[in-house]
């Protein structure tokens, strides 16, 4: 993905801050951004909190029939050459193990990568510390044990 | 913590725009974990967008108290090395794994792809199990 030919790099850019921007916002509308929230869906035997499977039919009911019409490369990219999609089909050891880490991660905070980095601005000392915490995560997967 | 199936229905409908809007322009899957996972290290060509996409997403949420009158809920009240310990488990994990909730649950299984429908159901059913021991069981 390093070497990209954008076709409109001035729209690229303004097409990324507006899907950061609408991600944000969707976060927080939905209260994704909020730990406890998350916990709440996660906790299927306590008091069950349904959020986070509306915030995903929501978002799948937009993805997935956009996804599916992009995903026959009919067009190019309105701001590419083309669609960077990940084209692995097999199910390996690395795949659920690295669900399996994050799941554990997830379930004992509310915390995934997307919320924490959106509820930054509160600087949250916890949040902080998380998200830190995240990204020396990343690099250790990275450099150290892949 | 009132419930609103509304504010679900309308912020997952914003998330799924968002992501449609990266794929549609720029090509690319609005995985979060792979896109702050990809500035490390930084690369010339292949960085800006990527910053700029996390400060847009930052300062969307923050726009929440004006689109809705309410402040930003993000308390937490752990322990530091349990926070330090699960983030270190998502940073990593994610990495692995090659994706989080956006990369396979919203775009992934979007696209029917079999890795991202199982590592969706693996990552969700792991967290469950994981706060029914945190919450309910002896442990921790």
């Amino acid at each position: 993905m390093t070497n990209t030919q954008q076709r409109n790099p001035l729209l690229f850019l303004l097409a990324t801050a507006a899907s950061g921007l609408l991600f944000g916002l969707g976060l927080s509308l939905s209260d994704m951004v909020n730990p406890e929230r998350v916990l709440a869906f996660l906790d299927v035997t306590g008091n069950w909190d349904p959020t986070l499977l509306l915030v995903m039919v929501g978002a799948l009911a937009i993805t997935t029939p956009a996804f599916q019409l992009f995903q026959k490369k009919l067009f190019q990219p309105l701001c590419e050459i083309k669609f960077y999609l990940p084209t692995r089909k097999d199910l390996d050891f690395t795949l659920i193990m690295g669900a399996i880490i994050f799941g554990i991660g997830w379930g004992l905070v509310g915390l995934c990568p997307g919320p924490a980095l959106a509820g930054l601005s509160t600087l949250e000392p916890q949040l902080l510390m998380f998200v830190a915490a995240m990204i020396a995560g990343s690099a250790l997967q990275k450099f150290v044990f892949k | 913590m009132e419930f609103s199936a509304a504010n679900a229905l309308i912020g997952g409908v914003l998330i799924g725009s968002a992501a449609t809007i990266m794929l549609l322009f720029n090509g690319r899957i609005a995985g979060i974990s792979g896109i702050l996972g990809g500035i490390l290290p930084p690369h010339k060509t292949d960085t800006l967008w990527r910053v700029v996409f996390l400060a847009s997403l930052i300062f969307g949420a923050w726009l929440l108290p004006f689109v809705q009158g309410r402040a930003l809920a993000v308390y937490n009240n752990n322990p530091w090395w349990i926070t330090v310990l699960a983030g270190v488990l998502v940073g990593y994990g994610t990495r692995l794994g090659n994706g989080c909730t956006s990369g396979h649950g919203v775009c992934g299984v979007a696209r029917f792809s079999m890795r991202s429908i199982v590592a969706t159901m693996t990552f969700i059913a792991t967290a469950m199990i994981t706060v029914y021991f945190v919450r309910h069981g002896s442990g921790v």
